[in-house]
């Protein structure tokens, strides 16, 4: 039993994203995937319809970047809050808690905290600065041609892995639910995505992740309300009845192997006391920077702050965001907990081992179960909903990144900033085609691959590369061009480094190591046992599984880069790359002194802190 | 160009603008330290006061849990003061709009 412990540990390490696909059984019976078919056409024919109300509105390239900058502040929360609340958060925080109690709510809280850092220091001043991307705010006073190619390659790689992870998510999802080959499941997430940001712009992305956000708070609060109404709505009561549920009490008696003398109550408390998950707290606060620091160097996130006429409108923008994605998540603590005691840790787990459909088989039960219409309405309602989530994210990070090609490398870099707005708006659109067909071949590439971990790389690549150069650009009068360029290569380079020496990658001499002695612990386990009852089946399988393990790595006994073992021992680069970020572009501004972009900093100070002189969004 | 630049170091020399600076500065970063220093405590908490995490405080909620619910509310709180100040640093800035007036 330890040795699963272990492998469904494995398998979400980080992983609030994590899809593996060969884990995912069947979460719906053939005979109700018509149901659930239906559920999803009925949600995507919506958001095609909101799309092609929104495709007459976009004319300019400001409508196709910015939305015209006619979105209102309570809007623009929600939409971030639909940005932000991907399936990452939905499914993989649901998730963890349902598997793991109080360390799985401990990791939500880092998502919100992020936010701070937004309101705080970087909406306000991007918006009165900036207009369509990242690299509008760094051209204000350093070389447009030479920061706007870094930002926008920077851009594109924080976009990419976020993206693949989406991708794939939304290929097993459809796979899963609906039955569709993974091939064509994500070919079905690139073009729906597609549809909506080549016809709809950034008004329609916009629209998506409004409908998107309020259906995943509705149905989240329909569940929760169902789970109270069965232990309570009191908190005490609620929780009291979380820690004497058998199905808790097992689920940590198996997390904590044989060794724990607790008793039932005991174990049930454990469940709400820190250490079942995360174990190792240098990682846990370097993840935690990468959040904190990250979420305010993300392109699609940064970029919806264009889209508000004002700062106080961004201000706005960010405080309802708060106030919803904190609100979600407080209810995922609920959805976790509840899926803990109906669902049960080992039914989650046989369903995905990264425990990514807890949120879902709690729908189905509360709605009746496995065998019931409204079980089966209310898994694919909410499998519908995961399922926009993840097409919606994608579709704001692919117009993030196809701004950044066209707005900042074609227009600004190649043509010199003279190109008509016509002639910028089918660039826009163009390129938008392009990155969303490597979205989809990068998506089947991955297949079966396990992309956890490029959740977190590109959280840390914004927290190490994007927010320095925009934070010193913003704030630092010595900051410049030389400093630019260099904070984003050493803050990507050393992100993307130290996650190709961490543990994150297979080593597979230690892989093969430790997988031969579970096998061998199993085996003497087998040996011992009399009979053929369900633990000897149990240990057989779990004996199949480490030697098909085995048998994956093949012959291959270094990692990708050629390791025999991690040299940077911990899963998140944050906690360094940050620093050596920041570093960079002190270094390099104060090296390359550049008497330009100094000459400026007074107008680029008083213009950030007053919105005197700002580009009114709708000004065309 | 230069009058341009003349009239931004104008406005930048502005005691008017220096006070909103001022202001904004202590404000902002203060607040934001505080937040993030808020927030590292939990993983630190969690990993080195695990004892005290696990103190049973109303029922069957320990306070660690609290402390985890607590980050919500310090976060909404945190946005919810600083929106409030904003509006005062949003008149100043109205001011001195007035007072810079068209270029």
């Amino acid at each position: 039993m330890k040795g699963s412990a272990r492998g469904a540990l494995a398998a979400v390490l980080l992983g609030a994203a994590g899809y593996s696909e060969l884990a995912w059984a069947q979460a719906v019976q053939p005979e109700w995937r018509p149901l659930c078919f239906a559920v999803f056409a009925l949600l995507i024919a919506f958001t095609l319809f909101v799309t092609w109300r929104a495709a007459r509105k976009v004319r300019t390239s400001a409508d196709f970047y910015a939305a015209g900058g006619a979105i209102s502040g309570l809007q623009n929360g929600w939409a971030i809050a639909g940005d932000y609340l991907s399936a990452a958060s939905f499914l993989g925080i649901a998730g963890l808690i349902a598997l793991y109690g109080f360390d799985g709510f401990m990791y939500s809280v880092g998502w919100l905290v992020a936010y701070i850092t937004v309101l705080l220091v970087v909406a306000e001043p991007c918006r009165n600065i900036g207009r369509y991307t990242m690299g509008d705010i760094l051209a204000f006073r350093n070389n447009p041609r030479v920061v706007k190619a870094c930002m926008a390659l920077s851009t594109i790689t924080v976009a990419t892995f976020y993206l693949t992870a989406q991708m794939v998510g939304g290929g097993v999802l459809i796979k899963t639910l609906v039955g569709i080959d993974y091939q064509y499941s994500v070919i079905a997430v690139g073009v729906l995505m597609l549809g909506y940001v080549l016809f709809g712009g950034m008004v329609a992305t916009t629209y998506v992740q409004i409908i998107k956000a309020v259906l995943l708070v509705f149905a989240s609060l329909v569940m929760v309300c169902l789970v109270w109404q069965r232990f309570g709505f009191a908190g005490p009561e609620y929780f009291q009845a979380v820690i004497e549920h058998p199905a808790v009490q097992g689920r940590v008696a198996t997390l904590l192997g044989g060794s724990s003398t607790l008793s039932g109550v005991e174990l049930g408390r454990r469940f709400l006391e820190p250490g079942l998950y995360l174990k190792s707290p240098v990682d846990q606060i370097s993840l935690g920077m990468a959040l904190v620091f990250g979420t305010a160097g993300m392109p699609h996130i940064l970029m919806r702050f264009f889209t508000v006429p004002s700062a106080q409108a961004a201000r706005t923008s960010v405080i309802w965001a708060m106030a919803i994605i904190g609100g979600f998540y407080v209810l995922t603590l609920f959805l976790g907990t509840g899926a803990a005691m109906l669902v049960g840790a080992p039914e989650i787990l046989a369903v995905d081992r990264g425990g990514n459909m807890a949120a879902p088989l709690l729908a189905q039960y509360l709605g009746g179960g496995p065998d019931a219409l409204l079980g089966n309405l209310m898994l694919s309602f909410v499998a519908a909903v995961a399922f926009a989530t993840i097409v919606a994210v994608v579709a704001g990070l692919v117009l993030a990144a196809a701004s950044a090609m066209s707005h900042d490398v074609w227009v600004g870099v190649i043509k010199g900033e003279r190109a008509t707005d016509e002639e910028e708006t089918r660039a826009a659109r163009l390129c938008s085609l392009l990155v969303g067909a490597i979205a989809i071949v990068i998506g089947i590439l991955a297949q079966g691959q396990n992309v956890a971990h490029l959740v977190a790389l590109a959280f840390a690549v914004a927290a190490s590369a994007n927010l320095p150069v925009i934070l010193l650009t913003l704030y630092w009068r010595r900051c410049n061009t030389a400093g630019v360029v260099a904070g984003l290569v050493v803050g990507t380079a050393s992100a993307i480094g130290l996650v190709l020496v961490s543990p994150n990658m297979t080593y597979p001499a230690q892989v093969r190591a430790s997988q031969q002695s579970v096998i061998e612990q199993h085996r003497a386990q087998i040996a011992t046992l009399e009979g053929d009852g369900e633990a000897r089946a149990a240990l057989e399988r779990a004996v199949v599984q480490a030697e098909a393990e085995v048998a994956r790595l093949g012959d291959r006994d270094t990692s990708l880069v050629g390791l025999a073992a991690p040299l940077f021992p911990l899963r998140n680069p944050g906690l360094v790359s940050i620093p050596l970020g920041f570093l960079a572009v002190v270094l390099g501004s104060l090296c390359y002194r550049d008497r330009r972009a100094e000459a400026l900093w007074e107008e680029l100070y008083v213009r950030s802190n007053t919105g005197i002189g700002r580009s009114r969004g709708a000004a065309h | 160009m230069s009058r341009d630049r003349d009239r931004w170091i104008r406005i930048h020399a502005d005691p008017a603008f220096q006070r909103l600076h001022d202001e904004k500065t202590r404000f902002l970063w203060g607040l934001m330290a505080f937040a993030v220093g808020y927030y590292f405590l939990l993983p630190l908490g969690a990993a080195w006061f695990t004892d005290l995490y696990r103190k049973p405080v109303w029922g069957a909620i320990n306070l660690g849990l609290l402390f985890a619910l607590s980050q919500f509310a310090v976060a909404w709180g945190v946005a919810w003061l600083y929106a409030r100040r904003a509006a005062r640093f949003d008149r100043m800035a109205a001011a001195l709009e007035r007072q810079a007036g068209e270029p």
